[in-house]
């Protein structure tokens, strides 16, 4: 990866977050990173693909705003402009909300090809915030991915679903179809405790990282404050006081080319959460 | 890491377990998965049909698997032999 500047215009980049199986942290991932990448001045887009279970909306704390959502731009019943929710925190970034229908194959391949192509027009990023599993809504949303974010858990079920996406991108997203350089892969290890790791009770990194040689992104400890996040609608990055916030600002600077020590892999000695007991909820 | 392994070998732990299954499950699903390699289903029938015109083998009788040593993958073939059960071995590096 190159360094790129913040004002440098660049190409735009589809990066799906996946990981097979549910609850590791993709919609908290893709949140976090959304915002990450649009407060070095990205102009950045975050999609729900999880149709019909809609919850990006809720992580990102603009539930109340969604007028029209992703079947209905499909379905031309709404264009994108009126679609898309400009984020009232953070400049650049727009939340791209998916639909609660119950019919599966809502996201009909020649319609999302069309929307992908006008988003890869107006951002830099496009983030895709892929449902688990490995159905139709999952596969259609790592298919335009130039970039994944494999989302693991250190837990047998994880790793081994993670595996699964793994083998899937490689075989089926546009970048194989079309035989193009294959699709760039990102491993970022969530729920992370190095404290379990060292009592031999959690895979440590080092184990993930060797059975899904995958390049590692990230380590994202496990925090309290990720559900202090949710339960706000706030992404946890913009949460200063959070050891997962700065481990997903840690994350977003590398992905973006700039070298920075992996951090959380350790017990912390000091107090990391002591500051956080005393702060009131807001 | 090698700390923690002399205060909490690994043998014990079950985190070491966890490993252990894991590179012995992914091994196996691996095989026309991962890495674009799903030509293995198709390789192990047509594999089969040509051993099968010589010897009399049976469909659970070929095993290809497609397994890592070092930065190398290693194309395994094992073709299990009827009566005299000896094993024919065949190993390839594919790049």
């Amino acid at each position: 990866m190159v360094h790129k500047g913040k004002k440098e215009k660049i190409l735009s980049k589809v990066i799906v977050v996946t990981s097979g199986k549910g609850g590791v942290g993709k919609t908290t991932t893709s949140a976090a990173f959304a915002a990450g990448l649009a407060l070095r001045g990205h102009k950045t887009v975050v999609i729900d693909f999880d149709v019909g279970l809609r919850n990006l909306d809720l992580v990102m704390g603009c539930e109340r705003r969604v007028v029209f959502d992703f079947i209905n731009v499909i379905n031309g019943d709404a264009n994108l402009s009126q679609a898309l929710i400009r984020d009232k925190r953070i400049e650049n970034l727009y939340i791209f909300p998916t639909s609660q229908t119950r019919d599966k194959d809502a996201l009909k391949r020649e319609g999302v090809d069309k929307v992908m192509d006008q988003l890869r027009r107006e951002f830099e990023f496009v983030i895709c915030d892929s449902p688990a599993g490995i159905e139709h809504g999952a596969m259609t949303a790592l298919y335009h991915a130039d970039s994944a974010i494999i989302v693991t858990n250190p837990e047998v079920s994880s790793v081994r679903d993670s595996d699964r996406i793994i083998g899937i991108l490689a075989a089926k997203s546009r970048r194989a179809e079309r035989r193009e350089k294959p699709v760039e892969e990102h491993l970022l290890l969530t729920r992370y405790s190095p404290e379990r790791v060292k009592r031999g009770e959690m895979l440590s990194v080092d184990d993930v990282k060797d059975i899904l040689s995958v390049p590692l992104l990230g380590i994202i400890p496990e925090s309290e404050t990720v559900l202090k996040a949710s339960n706000t609608g706030v992404p946890v990055i913009l949460d200063p006081q959070s050891p997962a916030g700065r481990a997903y600002d840690d994350a977003v600077a590398r992905f973006l080319g700039e070298q920075r020590e992996m951090r959380f892999m350790l017990p912390e000695r000091r107090r990391l959460f002591g500051g956080l007991f005393g702060r009131a909820a807001s | 890491m090698s700390l923690f392994d002399f205060f909490f070998p690994k043998k014990t732990s079950s985190a070491s377990i966890a490993r252990e299954r894991l590179q012995i499950v992914l091994a196996h699903e691996r095989v026309g998965g991962r890495g674009g390699a799903d030509f293995l289903p198709l390789l192990q029938k047509e594999l089969l049909a040509v051993v099968a015109k010589y010897i009399p083998v049976k469909d659970d009788m070929i095993h290809v698997t497609l397994g890592k040593a070092g930065t190398a993958s290693v194309l395994e073939i094992n073709i299990e032999m009827p009566t005299e059960q000896r094993g024919i071995k065949m190993k390839a590096a594919t790049a």
